[in-house]
């Protein structure tokens, strides 16, 4: 199954080294074991746009967005047997932020993509 | 949390920190065999004692920290029966320097240690079905009970299958090592048959009852961006990856509803996974790039990839993909490529040209109860208008078919080209 794992913080600073070294670590690990298929960080919300249609209404609202708590940061893309090895997997990438960036609080999202 | 889910959640860390702990424990031991039953024992303390602890925070540091111990105690054991009491107490305390920081478990890159383990698993000298249940139980992290569904297999047979294996690895005293120049490619070319076996055993499965068969080609295509990543100079290895990726990226569009299979020329291109033929042509290029366009997996790759890139049935460039069966078959004398290049140039060249290189395999007794021989031969003669022929071609593929889906279809095409040869 291959899933899709999204992470929203509402911390707007950039990773510790030291968390930005053991997530590097963790996906090279992870495209080597053949589970990661794709990734990405995405960059401040000053850089994107909605574009929402409110009361049949189509508007465009540039970036930053006032209203917005919770932010995405990047994505990943996994390939794994079930959602068990994808919980466990999101586990150990959300142990690093423990372990490497005290006081930071956030949730990693996985959702299993539609298909066969 | 149930016993049931608590199992299965500690299943998948198995499965995600089990090549470490044996390429670990390998690396201690020396015995990939025995590496491979401390692990398992491992495993089973998990599953006794989770449930009721819950999952410790860093099980795969528990999951080490274990088989570690088991592995120190196994080294103990063995020194005193060697009567080397007196080099115990040094040897384990290098032991314990030499054993990584659990803690830094990520700072391990076991790329090379792995590769030496799949070479190991999948040693020629073992048959291919034991290399096959040793690389998923291995590099997988699948255990016996899940190979053996996989393989619509007793679990005894399985279990037999490895433990064999284990003692012809034990036995011979081969060398645990990575092999190089020459001796690597040939022990290479062992290690992808075993991927590719254990992808087409779940590509033939398409939508089995048991999920599982199917997931033998998840396994693979896994056990292929390892090899990819870990053997990125091997050409042969990305052109593997390529076919296997770019296969998959039809499964949904090869059944239809009521699971009747659907042939690659009239399935709805719209569900073929793009995803995945990106990532199968990026393999392919790179397998190119690697001066390896005329390896095995590779041409077979490019062949799927022209498939794969055309955007209708009719868009497909029939021309190359005769020109790349004829490489395949300068590489290799198979009869069943060379009858593959038949339909591609039936299609690129027209029949008569198709019918010229089918004719000959007729006596080819390699070929001798393949119901798709008749059948290729069977289409061209229709496309001639000579149906009394291709009615003869059809009823003979029909009988020879030994599913009931392909039988039907074979009596229905014999049935059509009945009615056209009664028409005027």
């Amino acid at each position: 199954m291959r899933f899709m794992y999204i992470v929203t913080s509402a911390h707007s600073g950039s990773p510790t080294p030291e968390l930005l070294d053991a997530m590097h670590k963790l996906a090279d690990r992870e495209i080597k074991a053949g589970r990661m298929l794709d990734s990405g960080g995405l960059m401040p919300l000053a850089t994107g746009a909605q574009v929402r249609i409110t009361d049949g209404r189509l508007s465009v609202v540039d970036g930053p967005f006032v209203e917005a708590k919770e932010v995405i940061g990047g994505y990943a893309i996994f390939e794994l047997p079930g959602k068990e090895e994808a919980v466990a997997a999101a586990v150990e990438f959300m142990q690093l932020h423990k372990d490497f960036m005290p006081g930071w609080e956030g949730t990693c999202e996985l959702r299993a993509f539609a298909g066969p | 949390m149930t016993a049931a889910d608590a199992h299965r959640a500690i299943l998948a860390v198995w499965r995600i920190e089990q090549p470490r702990l044996i390429t670990s424990l390998a690396r201690m031991l020396r015995d990939v065999p025995l590496a491979e039953d401390l692990t398992q024992e491992a495993l089973l303390a998990a599953l006794e004692r989770w449930p009721a602890t819950g999952v410790p925070e860093r099980p795969g540091a528990w999951l080490m920290a274990t088989a570690k111990h088991r592995a120190l105690d196994h080294l103990r054991r063995r020194r005193m029966l060697e009567h080397k009491h007196a080099m115990v107490a040094r040897d384990l305390e290098d032991e314990q320097q030499a054993m990584p920081d659990l803690d830094s478990a990520l700072d391990d890159d076991i790329g090379d240690e792995l590769l030496r383990l799949i070479f190991t698993a999948c040693h020629p000298r073992l048959p291919r079905e034991a290399r096959a249940a040793l690389a998923l139980r291995m590099i997988c992290g699948l255990t016996t009970e899940e190979i053996a569904r996989a393989f619509l297999l007793p679990a005894a047979t399985i279990a037999q299958r490895i433990v064999r294996a284990k003692r012809t690895l034990s036995e011979s005293g081969l060398a645990y090592e990575t092999p190089r120049g020459e001796a690597l490619s040939e022990r290479l070319a062992s290690v992808l048959e075993v991927v590719y076996l254990v992808f087409n055993e779940g590509y033939a499965a398409a939508r089995g009852e048991d999920w599982l068969r199917p997931q033998l080609c998840n396994e693979a295509l896994r056990m292929g961006r390892v090899l990819a990543s870990i053997a990125p100079h091997e050409p042969e290895a990305h052109g593997l990856l390529a076919l296997m990726e770019l296969n998959a990226s039809r499964t949904a569009a090869r059944t239809d509803a009521a699971g009747e299979p659907i042939l690659m020329l009239e399935q709805n291109r719209a569900l073929w996974d793009q995803f995945q033929i990106r990532r199968g042509t990026q393999a392919l290029g790179r397998a190119c790039a690697l001066g390896g366009a005329g390896g095995f997996y590779t041409l077979q790759a490019a062949i799927i990839a022209c498939h794969a890139e055309a955007r209708t049935a009719g868009d497909t460039d029939w021309s190359r993909i005769a020109g790349l069966y004829a490489e395949l078959a300068a590489l290799v004398r198979s009869p069943i490529i060379e009858l593959n290049r038949a339909v591609a140039v039936g299609m690129a060249q027209g029949p008569q040209a198709g019918l010229s290189i089918v004719d000959p395999l007729m006596g080819e007794p390699a070929l001798k109860g393949y119901h798709l021989l008749p059948s290729v031969r069977g289409d061209l003669l229709h496309r001639l208008g000579r149906y009394e022929e291709a009615r003869a071609a059809f009823e003979a593929a029909a009988a020879l078919a030994g599913n009931r889906r392909e039988h039907d279809l074979l009596r229905r095409r014999a049935a059509a080209a009945a009615a056209a040869a009664m028409s005027p």
